[in-house]
């Protein structure tokens, strides 16, 4: 079964011990990769692990399970969803092969959603790892997935925000302010998403409520979601609280999500309390997932595989619960795992590449932490580039800085500027409610009002009496 | 009407657009109100972040003063009995410098030899078991240790001084080049029945000084993060020390009658100002909570 794969180069033979070896050495180099001792030895290892595996047949990855399928649940889940019929069109095809199907007119849109239920994850992930930066752009674009809950998500030439509000105390008017912020800014159309401070039921209850009532109140197409763990969430459905989206954090191996304290149970379980409110209006998925390179590698739970293959598994979690949303926060968990800019901009690539082809409304959290080599122009960079990649939704953050979780995503503004610069519009609903609003002129252009709308002013006149002081300026009139 | 117009227009003479909502600032160190150039930062605003960014940068390299954290500690035990008559003990991770620190997790979960032979060391004269380790690890903020590991030690004293079960507490460890881990490593070796991590988190761009509390009960090295419980952003402007200090009682003693911790230990405990949050302003919602300023 463990087979060894081998390579001649000149008077030197290579060879990697099984499909998992040969998978991490054929990886773009990063500091993950390197903490974990499964990194090529060097360049040239490298690039022939690279063409290695270019010539193993996708079917060998049916055959071969990197983690066992007695050990695993996920492994077990990756095989037994497995579409035969899906894959029958690439099933002769090696990776080599494949990267070259999938960059042909073959392969087109429609093409690649018949595949995708025959594509497992780590078939995704080895081809991936020979593509270059502007292929993992050019295919993503290509693949089109459509989620909607109050808004749609990923409809061709739109890119939507999770609304990021976060505050230190949970404090209700910081959030609200960070909230206002945000909509005034053209963003909220994918969630509004609020990491708590801590893990709280009664906290969390609290934040769905005054979310709730900031989206009827101003009727804004689009959901709430309190980033709690999945059995808070379950208790608070059961509490009668508000709940739009299910959120979980997710990882690529058994081990690592029970570090993260679930199995698939609690999210089934979790998903199906959640339909039962029947809180859309456009659409029925209703999860929210997060994930990101090297977290299994932090729980001690990667049985020896590379950061992007555990990574590209967790996609097969979150496809079986037909989420709204699955962001990749690519640059949150530091240094020693994706150690620099570069880095940072290559596994973003690769994991919007790897959820898309698998089906998934793939976004990303373009950003880095104060102790990573990394700053603004590199995040420019990566937005840049998933917003020619069709990136589903990024992050808005006030001004970048959440000052809550200490690191740095997109801000409102960069929202805005990837908008204008590439031709991207918000979700259908929300680009209308946003001009309803009279908050932007022209939606499409990402062009905002100079005025401040009564309504929102409004709310400006509803401040404590103590804090007015400066208040005349808005509204002695 | 007209004071409106006045209040968000574009100023022609240099391209910026104000926003009125930038008094909002009063409720939160979120970076809202920035104003803007067309869709973009203007240039004073991309500065002010470029400056916050480069204070952070040089903040996760500044070493922590263990001496003076240590003496200031010594000084902390003459009115908290609790903390007992026995010096801190200096420890140290297996990461031997910062660079190698951020690099290797691994190493920084770990003591090196010669503290656990310290530790151990320690271990051989206990007269009874302890309730409670306290680890005060550097992390990636030397000042958020600095400044604010002393005001929540002497308010968890009090708190725990105020309980009606009693906390016999092993000598205070400090580690140099620690992560959140280590404290299992300690309390293992101290064989502490809780131990708590006091941890300066990763500075943030408005926030280099946030302290970071784990709980572990039971600790032993190779515990994930399933088994702690966290408390975060400790410090003056973001959870107060007494708040803090309320919570992690809350949990000590939830830890300590469950005998667990982690996921499966809920932190119920409420917020100290919930009886007082007059600040907050509109009607309380049919739940009793108040409501925020954008809702009627």
């Amino acid at each position: 079964m463990h087979q060894a794969y081998r390579h001649q180069l000149g008077s030197k033979t290579y060879e990697f011990r099984n499909l998992a070896d040969l998978m991490a050495k054929a990886t773009p180099s990063r500091s993950g990769d390197r903490l974990a001792g499964v990194i090529a030895r060097s360049a040239e290892e490298r690039a022939v692990a690279q063409m290695t595996l270019s010539e193993v047949p996708l079917k060998q990855f049916l055959n071969e399970a990197l983690i066992p399928y007695e050990q695993d649940e996920v492994t077990r889940l990756i095989i037994d969803e497995h579409d035969q019929a899906a894959f029958e069109p690439i099933s002769h095809l090696t990776v080599g092969d494949f990267r070259n199907w999938l960059l042909s007119d073959l392969a087109s849109s429609e093409m690649l959603a018949r595949i995708r239920k025959g594509v497992t994850p780590e078939m995704a992930a080895a081809v991936s790892k020979i593509m270059r930066n502007q292929d993992l752009i050019l295919v993503a674009k290509k693949c089109r997935v459509v989620t909607a809950f109050r808004s749609t998500i990923g409809l061709a030439q739109r890119l939507a925000t999770r609304l990021q509000p976060n505050h230190p105390t949970d404090d209700m008017n910081g959030i609200a302010a960070s909230i206002l912020d945000g909509l005034l800014y053209g963003n909220g159309d994918a969630v509004i998403g609020i990491n708590p401070v801590t893990d709280n039921v009664v906290q969390a209850t609290r934040l769905m409520r005054l979310m709730d009532e900031v989206i009827q109140q101003y009727e804004i197409p689009t959901q709430s979601c309190v980033l709690t763990h999945v059995t808070n969430t379950l208790e608070c459905i059961e509490q009668g609280a508000p709940v739009d989206l299910v959120f979980q954090s997710i990882g690529g191996t058994e081990a690592t999500n029970s570090s993260f304290g679930f199995d698939l149970s609690n999210l089934a379980e979790a998903e199906q309390a959640a339909q039962s409110l029947n809180r859309g209006t456009v659409g029925r998925n209703l999860m929210y997932f997060e994930t990101g390179q090297g977290s299994a590698l932090s729980a001690n739970a990667h049985h020896g595989l590379d950061q992007q293959t555990c990574e590209a598994r967790a996609y097969a979690v979150a496809r079986k619960f037909n989420p709204l949303l699955v962001n990749t926060v690519v640059g949150f968990i530091g240094p020693e795992y994706l150690f620099d800019g570069k880095e940072i901009i290559r596994a973003g690539l690769e994991d919007h590449f790897c959820g898309k082809l698998l089906g998934l409304p793939m976004g990303c959290d373009v950003c880095y932490t104060n102790h990573a080599e990394a700053d603004q122009n590199d995040m420019d960079n990566l937005l840049t580039l998933l917003g020619a990649a069709g990136c589903s939704f990024v992050m808005g953050v006030p001004g970048s800085d959440d000052i809550m979780l200490n690191y740095q995503s997109t801000s409102f503004h960069d929202a805005l500027y990837v908008r204008r610069v590439l031709g991207l519009g918000p979700s259908p609903e929300f680009e209308a409610w946003l001009e309803r609003m009279q908050i932007m002129s022209n939606a499409a252009g990402a062009r905002l009002n100079d005025q401040l709308p009564a309504v929102f002013a409004d709310s400006l006149t509803r401040l404590p009496a103590s804090n007015q002081t400066d208040q005349g300026a808005i509204h002695h009139g | 009407m007209a004071d409106q117009a006045n209040t968000s227009q574009l100023d022609a003479s240099n391209g910026v657009t104000d926003n009125p909502w930038r008094l909002l600032r009063q409720f939160t160190a979120a970076r809202i109100g920035l104003g803007r150039s067309g869709v973009s930062l203007s240039t004073r605003e991309m500065l002010a972040f470029q400056l916050a960014h480069a204070q952070a940068r040089d903040a996760v390299h500044l070493p922590l003063d263990f001496d003076a954290l240590s003496q200031q500690i010594e000084a902390l035990a003459a009115e908290c009995p609790l903390l007992g008559d026995e010096l801190p003990l200096h420890v140290h991770s297996e990461a031997v410098d910062r660079m190698t620190y951020l690099q290797r997790p691994d190493l920084g979960r770990r003591l090196d030899e010669a503290s656990r032979v310290l530790l151990c060391q320690e271990h051989q004269t206990p007269q009874k078991p302890f309730d409670l380790a306290l680890v005060i690890a550097d992390g990636l903020s030397a000042t958020a240790i600095a400044q604010n590991a002393v005001p929540f030690i002497r308010a968890l004293c009090e708190a725990l001084e105020h309980d009606d079960q009693g906390w016999n507490l092993a000598p205070t460890i400090l580690v140099e080049q620690g992560r959140v881990a280590i404290g299992d490593d300690v309390g293992e070796l101290l064989n502490a029945k809780a131990v708590l991590v006091l941890i300066g988190e990763r500075p943030g761009l408005s926030s280099p000084d946030s302290l970071g509390l784990y709980l572990t009960w039971a600790p032993r090295r190779g515990l994930t993060d399933a088994r702690r419980n966290c408390i975060s952003n400790v410090r003056p402007d973001g959870l107060s020390f007494r708040e803090a200090a309320h919570k992690a009682l809350y949990l000590l003693r939830e830890s300590r009658r469950l005998c667990l911790s982690g996921v499966q230990l809920k932190d119920r405990s409420g917020s100290l100002e919930d009886a007082s949050e007059g600040d907050l302003i509109g009607q309380p919602d049919q739940q009793g909570d108040p409501r925020s300023f954008l809702v009627t």
